[in-house]
Parts: structure tokens; C-alpha cells; sequence
């Protein structure tokens, strides 16, 4: 059976056709959900993808956590329904609460694109199991509020529950704390982060290696990770 | 006791309340002044209105004629010009054509159902009065464009002139310039795929802000913006209408900028991505399940033009009722209305059948509507203001039969002394240690400094096709997800050549963008232009134009791919002192799968390096010559353009092939440049001997480095592929000598008997120079 990955579209969506071409890719079936909409359509797992939902406007993902189909997503995601949040998606998803802390913009206050080198710090989660643990990937990173901040004791306990799930390695684009990309709830089935993996999916259109110019695939994981999962289920 | 003078906003909301000023009214009071002047037109144009009219214009058709007459939206200093690109033409070069110029945009044939549009257009006025707001803006016109034949915008790239790099003003629009492009496009969700940033103390008080988008459609999707069908209805959907950018980029691009005048900033338009974002999602959408007839998106000249163009190219009629535009600034005046450069607006011809699906999906979007009127068989262009008819107007006579003016041509005084004093006379370096510090100075200067920087803050990832962009010689974009057909982009313009031969400048300028989409391995199909110049009012800058026209025309022929479409920006000067000429010329190229692009630069070991084409001694207006001498003169290098051809068929085929891993074009500052962004891109270092050429071209050392000879690129060549290499070049005759070998151990670039510099050292001096000054 083919597992069905829902991708929410919000008015602003920018990733959106490419977070469902990387769920194709990876050999699940995408299906595109909108946000006015109060149905998930029965799909095994979501994606919040990237862009500038509402323009960004008030803060970043703060009116697209309260579209009506968010409803739903949060109460799936409690019920422990596999959810990615990818950059404009973390962003979201902090705001609609089912992950902690919050983003600002990036320290030097420039927009940054780069491929990004990660730590995979948990493979505990719906996301990263595919990883092994202390695995270096490459992903593309593109944000202008990437900086993740947290009180310190909210960052001394994902640390302890080990859901710090991706720590930027080498550089620290934006300023996060910790040097921190990404984190998931303490269920492990949330997950949210600032790179994306769905750019780094397809050899010729990813990140460049040392083998060849844009080869990188380091991004399949995620959704080999959630296929993994749904599976365990 | 003084009568206080009413504000601002009251005198607009009582010129509101005012009876507006009626065509009955114009026809009682033929004797009342009218500001024409102050709108930008001249005593014979206001009496060439009132001919065509039969009596005086009213204030709204006046605001009209004015925008649509303006320099910017009529072409008219340079359209007995620009014919020459459609009458320089073969039919084997118009035979993939769909759309050619005169559009929005040109639309090209690329095959299997597939065709692609695409337009180079210019921001430059707006874009010094406020830099971020005048890029960004710059950007959402061009895509509108786009948006209105029908096609998915899939890319941008910027074309960016800035002044002296040390100059203060420069860090605030470059700063501003940037981030604009940065924040609009990234908002838009459109990879920024390539473009130039060049600097020069010319562009000081006019900077170019230019912006290329490129769209994809299926053929069937092709869309004309015209109003055809009586009773049709005429829907203006999008943002609302404000008072920003009244007589914006009209007026502001075509008048030459004053010290001391008044502020121009409210002419500036100001941008919302995210309202942009929206209305392309929702014209798609309309396109696809086929409810709209036509779209014309509103740039310049807003509501004027839309209207008049729609109703020019339908069926000639159209009635309005301005009342019903929605507003931002509820005080706004007819005139006003109709004036206004109001942002991410479009209009689209609806058939009354289909007005409710329409609204639909717009209302899906969250995008406002408003049904302004419909069209109509009169032969004119009606439009009321609450029930009163204050416009009519034969449409054509203000968006096509605008005047045109044969303005007077000098042959430039100065251009002679320019071209006899020669870069090639400049004194030369001998020793090895003086030649290496003009290499890193050249590397390092801002003009050949590493610009990752500014892209580094564009996303490229977006939509997933990207297969080539920055710092590649051309962006590649997948158009076909299951044949990996795709499209190539390049565009170049040298104003240092075209001052010193505005004709030969065009040329070169074609000819570089035409090599650097053969360097990815796609075919050369199209052209589109953005022609930069200073005043037409000034002989001089009219013959630059001339011989630029001229020379990109002819080269079009010659190489046989046809111009779809651009555009002419004039008065791009500070004071009386003109901008260089800089035609930016883009040109397209098809490739049948983009999994066999070429990139820049070598990333293995123990290739060899071939360089393809002669060396000549060519140094006037070269980058050696500017940075190591600061200078400029002479005549600017030859040009071989059935060379190019030559050339360019020998790299796609070597593409298909799959023969070279490498490609990299030979343009400013010449193999050094070449060489210094080859050992970069992958940080793989390489042993080079210049012997070969020196002896068989008959040049010198430096000439060999940094001579800007045309018709040349260097490859890299796995050492199993070198036989079948060499044989493709000498099948076709053209000119190959292997000068290096590519070695990742060494972690330096050797020129040997000349000089090493490790790739630290290099890569600093090559990326630390924008940081230093702008981070």
C-alpha cells in the first residue's frame, strides 16, 4: 500500500509542489491539501512546506497556525499523526504551539541561501530515523528568520529529551541558539527545522558534493524516515 | 485676516468632490489652460491631442495622452529604430516565433508541446529615488508580464549598474537595490538564476536596476491581452488602486534627473510579493480551467494603459466606469485613477458566462475584484467618472499611433581621442612577480570580484528545476520534468566597449551571452534586450543608440536568432553627463535534456585543459587595461560570429556527448579571470603553461592572460574522452590547444614560468571584496 503524505498549500506557499515532488520521489503518494479546507482528506502523514504564508505578515507563520485546516493538523499531530515543518512549516508550527521556542530574523539580517551541513542529533523521531546518530548531511538552507530562540531552561530541556533533532554544523547561519536547526515534540512525531530536505532530493537539482555539482540526496531521509514509521504503525 | 490654505488631503478630497472635468465640459470651455507642460508633454503634442480630439482634451485625457506619450510607454525617440529588429529577419529565424515583439513579452517554440517567454525590462529612474522599493517593484512588473501571455513565471536574474564602489552613496543603493530584488523575488517563490553586477563612477547618479523574468507554457495556454467580444466584461482584479507611483515610472524614466529638483519619491511605486504571489497562483488557475479571454497586467501608466491597449489591440471599443475602481485612498481623483502605478493590478476580458467563475476563483484567493465595464463595437474607448463621460478617445490614437520623433544624430566629438589613445599601448609587465599582483588586483576588483555576496541572499532552490545558476555561465531551468528539456539564460552588456564603439559594443554583448548559453550546452533560440542609454535630446547619445540598434540587429541576422521583445530605457544620465551605452542583451537557448548541462568548473583530477579559439592582442577597454592602468581607449576586440556558431555547435555537441566536464567562457579580464573562477568553483587547483599560444598567436604574456579576445573558452577534458575531443575540434576546424592540466593535490593555480598563487590567497582576494565594503 502506498502511504499518502499531505502537503498544505497557504496562500504564499512557496515549496509546496516541491515538498509533494520530493514525497513522489521517495515513493509515497503526495496529496495537496488547502489551507481554507477543514478536511486532511485521510493522508498518513503532512508537511508544512516553505514560502511566505499571509506575506509573512504579523510574524512569520503566525496567521497560517490559525487557518482553519490547522484545526485539524494539530489535532492529528496529537493523536501522533507523523508532521514536517520546513522553514516557513517550523515556523508554524512554533506558533501554533505543538513545538516550542520561536524564529527571528537571521542575525546579520540578510536573507540567506546556502547548502547547509547538519548534525543529526536524534534519529528518535518520525523524521530522522533513516539518520544515523551524529551523521553529517547537507541540505539546503533559504530563510530571512531562521534564528531559533528558546528560554534557557526550554533549551536545557530539549536537550535533555533529546529533541534537539539537527544542529547546524560548521557555520551557524542565522544565529540560532545552540546552533540549532531543528527540534521535534517530545512524542517524536512533530518535527520542525529551518533547512530543506525536499531540495535535496533529486541528483542534478540538489546540493553540490564532492562528487558532482548538485548530486546531493541527503533530504530523502526525512521521507524515508516517515515511511519507516507509518509502517511501524 | 489671511485665508489659511487648505492641506494636502483636503485639496485632493475637494478636487474629488469637484465636478470632474466632463467631455461636455471640454467641449464648452475650449479655451481653458491646461498643465500639459507639467505632465511631460511638449506645445506640439498638447496641439497634436486637441487635433486628433476635435477640441481640448478633458483633465482625464489629458493625464492619459501625457502618460501613454511619455518616452517610456511610446518609444518614441527610438521606434523608427527598434523596426529594424523585425525587418532583419529570416523565416528560418521566425520559424519557432509564436509571439514577437510588440507584446508583453516574445514567446519561442522550444518543442514537444512546450514554449517559453521571457523579457529583459528596466527599473533604473525608480531604483535611485528608492533603491529597494525600485528593484523590488522592478521585478513584479516584469513577471506581470510574464504572467499575461499565459505562462508559469520559473525564473529571474537582475542585470545591476552601480557607481564607484567607494563611493558613499553607493553601500545605500546597492544595499537597497538588493535587498529589494532579494525580498520580492524570494517572496515570490521564483529561483534568481544569474544576472551582472557591474561598477563604474558613470552610473554614480543613475544606477541600472534592470529585471529579466522567463515564463513556461504549453502552447495552448497562449494567451493574448485584448479586448475582443462585444459585451465581454472588463474585471480589474489584484491590489487596490493608491496614490502611489502617479506618473511613476512614466514620467520618472523619461526625464533626465536634476540637481536640486523636486523629490521624485512619491512617483515610486511601492511592492506587496505576497499580493503578487496571490494573483499569479490565481491567473494560473484562471487560465487553466479557461475563464479569462485575455489578462493585461498594469505596469507603467497603470489604468491608462491597460485600457487603451486592451481596446487598441480587441475590437476598439471599450466603456468604463472608473467609479468602480477600488481604492486604497478613497480621495483619489479621476485623473488620478487613471495615473496611478499602483502594484500586482491586472485586468482581464471576461465573457459575461463565465464572470461568476471568475470571481470565484479570484475570491479563492483572496483577491479583490471589480467589474469596471465591458467591451464594445464603437470604435472608441469610453470612460465615465459616476455616471459622466470624462474620457473618449479613439484607443489607438493613445497606445499606438503615439508620436514619433526622428531626433537629430551627431557623430560624438570626443570618440575620435578616445579610440587613438590604444590599451595596447599601455605599458606591460615582464617579470613574473609584477604579473601576479596584476592578476589578484584584477580578480579582486569589483568588476571581477566574486558576487556571492548579493546572491548568496537569492534562493535559487525554489520550484526544484534549477539545474544551472550564479556562478555558471548561464541558468538553466528543467522545463519538462519526464525529458528534461530545458531552457538556458545568459545576458551581457560591456559599457566600456560600447563607449568606445557603441555598434561593435552590441555586437559583443550578443555574442558573449550567445557563448555563454553554448557553454552549458544549449542551442541559442532568442534575444530579448534592455537598451540603457543617456538623453535622446543629446545628438551624441542618439548616435550611440543608433549604431547599437545597428549592430545588435545585424548581429541577430548573423548569428540567426531573432529579438522577441525588450526595452528601451532613455535619460539615464546625472546632469549633462550621459551613461556608457549598455545594451543588456539576454539570450535563450534550448537544451534537450538538462542532465547533460556543462558546468563552469572542474571538480576532478588530472584533466586537461584545452582552450578553444585564438588569442589576439586585445586590450583597449579591457578590465586589464581599467584596473591596472585605469584606463580606457581604443577600439574594443573583433567579433567572428559565424565562429561563434562554429563554436558553439562544437559545445553542444561535446555536451551531448558528454566529452567536456567543464565550460567556462573567456569574457572581461580575460584567461586569468577564466582560469582564477575555474580553480574556485570547486576549489580544484591547476598547472598551466601559456607557451603554445604565446608562440602559436604570436602575443606576449600578457596578452595571453588578459587579452578580451572574442570566440574563445576553456574546457576540461577527462583524459578517455581526449581523442574523441580533439576530433570533434578538428572536424570542425576550429582553433584548440591544450594549455593545462587540472590537480586537485596542489591546491594552487601555477602559470608556469610566470606564477603560482595558492587557492587561499586567491579565493580571498577573489571573494573578500564586497564583504569588506557591505556586510
Amino acid at each position: 500500500m502506498t502511504h499518502r503524505i499531505g502537503v498544505v498549500t497557504f496562500p504564499g506557499s512557496l515549496d509546496d509542489r516541491d515538498a509533494q515532488r520530493a514525497i513522489r520521489i521517495a515513493g509515497a503518494e503526495p496529496v495537496a491539501l488547502w489551507h481554507a479546507d477543514h478536511d486532511l482528506q485521510g493522508v498518513d502523514a503532512i508537511v508544512l512546506p516553505g514560502g511566505f504564508s499571509y506575506g509573512d505578515y504579523l510574524r512569520a507563520g503566525a496567521i497560517a497556525a490559525r487557518a482553519p485546516i490547522m484545526t485539524e493538523v494539530i489535532s492529528a499531530a496529537n493523536a501522533g499523526m507523523p508532521v514536517l515543518g520546513i522553514c516557513n512549516g517550523f515556523q508554524m508550527l512554533t506558533e501554533a504551539h505543538l513545538l516550542p521556542g520561536g524564529l527571528i530574523r537571521n542575525e546579520k539580517g540578510n536573507f540567506i541561501r546556502r547548502d547547509q551541513g547538519l548534525i543529526v542529533e536524534s534519529t528518535d523521531t518520525a523524521w530522522s530515523n533513516a539518520f544515523t546518530q551524529g551523521q553529517e548531511i547537507v541540505i539546503p538552507l533559504k530563510n530571512g528568520e531562521g534564528g531559533f530562540i528558546a528560554s534557557n531552561e526550554e533549551l536545557d530541556r530539549l536537550e535533555g529529551e533529546g529533541r534537539v533533532v539537527f544542529r547546524y554544523s560548521g557555520v551557524n547561519p542565522n544565529g540560532s541558539m545552540r546552533d540549532i536547526a531543528g527540534i521535534s515534540n517530545a512524542a517524536g512525531n512533530v518535527v520542525g527545522l529551518m533547512p530543506h530536505p525536499e531540495h535535496a532530493v533529486e541528483p542534478g537539482f540538489g546540493p553540490d558534493t564532492a562528487d558532482a555539482m548538485r548530486s546531493g540526496t541527503d533530504g530523502l531521509g526525512f521521507f524515508a524516515s516517515a515511511l519507516t514509521a507509518l509502517l511501524a504503525v | 485676516m489671511t485665508a489659511i490654505p487648505p492641506t494636502v488631503e483636503n485639496q485632493a478630497a475637494s478636487a474629488a468632490a469637484a465636478e470632474a472635468d466632463t467631455v461636455a465640459n471640454a467641449i464648452a470651455t475650449p479655451e481653458r489652460e491646461q498643465p500639459y507642460a507639467a505632465l511631460g508633454l511638449t506645445e506640439g503634442e498638447y496641439l497634436k491631442i486637441r487635433e486628433i480630439l476635435g477640441r481640448r482634451p478633458t483633465s482625464g485625457e489629458l493625464a492619459m495622452y501625457s502618460v501613454m506619450w511619455s518616452e517610456h510607454c511610446s518609444y518614441k525617440s527610438s521606434k523608427n529604430y527598434l523596426r529594424k529588429f523585425g525587418k532583419k529577419v529570416t523565416p528560418e529565424m521566425t520559424k519557432n516565433l509564436m509571439v514577437g515583439m510588440g507584446e508583453n513579452a516574445g514567446v519561442v517554440d522550444i518543442g514537444q508541446g512546450w514554449a517559453v517567454t521571457f523579457k529583459v525590462e528596466s527599473h533604473n529612474s525608480p531604483s535611485y529615488v528608492e533603491p529597494f522599493q525600485g528593484a523590488a517593484t522592478g521585478v513584479g512588473g516584469i513577471v506581470r508580464d510574464i504572467i499575461s501571455m499565459g505562462a508559469r513565471p520559473v525564473a529571474v536574474m537582475d542585470q545591476l549598474r552601480f557607481g564607484d564602489i567607494d563611493h558613499p552613496d553607493t553601500a545605500r543603493v546597492l544595499h537597497g537595490v538588493t535587498g529589494g530584488i532579494s525580498f520580492y523575488g524570494n517572496c515570490l517563490g521564483l529561483p534568481n538564476i544569474g544576472g551582472e553586477t557591474v561598477f563604474d563612477p558613470i552610473y554614480q547618479g543613475n544606477p541600472l536596476v534592470n529585471a529579466l523574468a522567463v515564463g513556461v507554457l504549453r502552447h495552448e495556454d497562449l494567451h493574448l491581452a485584448n479586448a475582443s467580444g462585444v459585451g465581454n466584461k472588463v474585471v480589474l482584479f489584484g491590489a487596490r488602486t493608491g496614490a502611489d507611483g502617479i506618473g511613476g515610472a512614466s514620467i520618472l524614466s523619461s526625464v533626465a534627473f536634476e540637481e536640486d529638483g523636486p523629490s521624485k519619491r512619491p512617483a515610486v511605486q511601492v511592492g506587496d510579493p505576497f499580493a503578487e504571489k496571490v494573483l499569479i497562483e490565481c491567473c494560473l488557475e484562471m487560465y487553466r480551467d479557461e475563464l479569462v479571454e485575455g489578462i493585461q497586467d498594469l505596469g507603467a501608466a497603470g489604468i491608462s494603459c491597460a485600457t487603451s491597449e486592451l481596446a487598441a489591440n480587441g475590437d476598439g471599443g471599450m466603456f468604463v466606469e472608473l467609479s468602480n475602481t477600488l481604492l486604497r485612498n478613497p480621495n483619489l481623483t479621476p485623473e488620478e485613477i487613471l495615473m496611478s502605478e499602483s502594484q500586482e493590478r491586472m485586468m482581464a476580458v471576461v465573457t459575461p458566462e463565465k464572470l461568476d467563475a471568475f470571481l470565484a476563483v479570484a475570491a479563492k484567493w483572496d483577491v479583490e475584484t471589480s467589474v469596471m465595464g465591458e467591451v464594445t463595437d464603437t470604435g472608441r474607448l469610453i470612460i465615465n467618472w459616476h455616471g459622466e463621460e470624462i474620457v473618449n478617445v479613439d484607443p489607438s490614437t493613445v497606445a499606438v499611433d503615439g508620436p514619433v520623433y526622428d531626433r537629430p544624430v551627431a557623430y560624438p566629438t570626443w570618440l575620435d581621442a578616445l579610440r587613438a589613445d590604444r590599451g595596447e599601448a599601455l605599458p606591460r609587465a615582464t617579470e613574473g612577480s609584477e604579473l601576479r599582483e596584476q592578476f589578484l588586483s584584477i580578480v579582486a576588483s569589483p568588476n571581477q570580484a566574486d558576487k556571492s555576496w548579493i546572491t548568496d541572499q537569492y534562493d535559487y532552490y525554489v520550484l526544484g528545476n534549477t539545474a544551472l545558476s550564479f556562478p555558471d555561465d548561464g541558468g538553466m531551468i528543467r522545463v519538462d520534468e519526464e525529458t528534461g528539456l530545458g531552457i538556458a539564460i545568459a545576458t551581457d552588456a560591456n559599457g566600456r566597449f560600447c563607449q568606445l564603439d557603441p555598434r561593435q559594443g552590441a555586437k559583443l554583448a550578443l555574442a558573449e551571452a550567445y557563448r555563454n548559453v553554448a557553454v552549458t550546452g544549449a542551442v541559442p533560440a532568442a534575444v530579448t534586450d534592455c537598451l540603457n542609454f543617456g538623453s535622446p535630446e543629446n545628438p551624441e547619445v542618439m548616435w550611440q543608440f543608433s549604431e547599437a540598434v545597428d549592430g545588435l540587429s545585424d548581429a541577430c541576422l548573423e548569428l540567426g536568432i531573432p529579438v522577441t521583445g525588450g526595452n528601451v530605457s532613455f535619460y539615464n544620465q546625472t546632469g549633462d553627463t550621459p551613461i556608457f551605452p549598455t545594451p543588456v542583451v539576454g539570450v535563450l537557448g534550448v537544451i534537450d535534456n538538462v542532465a547533460d548541462r556543462t558546468p563552469s568548473g572542474w571538480q576532478d583530477d588530472g584533466e586537461n585543459l584545452y582552450l578553444l579559439g585564438t588569442t589576439h592582442e586585445e586590450l583597449s577597454g579591457s578590465a586589464w587595461a581599467g584596473t591596472v592602468h585605469s584606463h580606457l581607449g581604443g577600439t574594443p576586440p573583433e567579433v567572428d560570429l559565424p565562429g561563434e556558431i562554429v563554436l558553439g555547435e562544437l559545445l553542444r555537441a561535446a555536451s551531448a556527448e558528454g566529452l567536456v566536464s567543464a565550460a567556462h567562457d573567456l569574457a572581461d579580464g580575460g584567461l586569468a579571470q577564466t582560469l582564477a573562477e575555474g580553480v574556485l568553483r570547486f576549489g580544484v587547483g591547476a598547472r598551466i603553461w601559456l607557451g603554445d599560444i604565446i608562440e602559436r598567436d604570436g602575443v606576449d604574456t600578457t596578452t595571453a592572460l588578459f587579452s578580451e579576445s572574442t570566440g574563445r573558452v576553456l574546457v576540461s577534458v577527462r583524459r578517455e574522452d581526449d581523442v574523441r575531443f580533439r576530433g570533434l575540434c578538428e572536424g570542425r576546424g576550429y582553433p584548440v590547444q591544450r594549455i593545462g592540466v587540472t590537480d586537485a593535490s596542489s591546491n594552487t593555480l601555477e602559470v608556469q614560468d610566470v606564477f603560482t598563487v595558492g587557492l587561499d590567497e586567491l579565493r580571498t582576494a577573489h571573494v573578500d571584496t564586497l564583504p569588506k565594503r557591505f556586510a
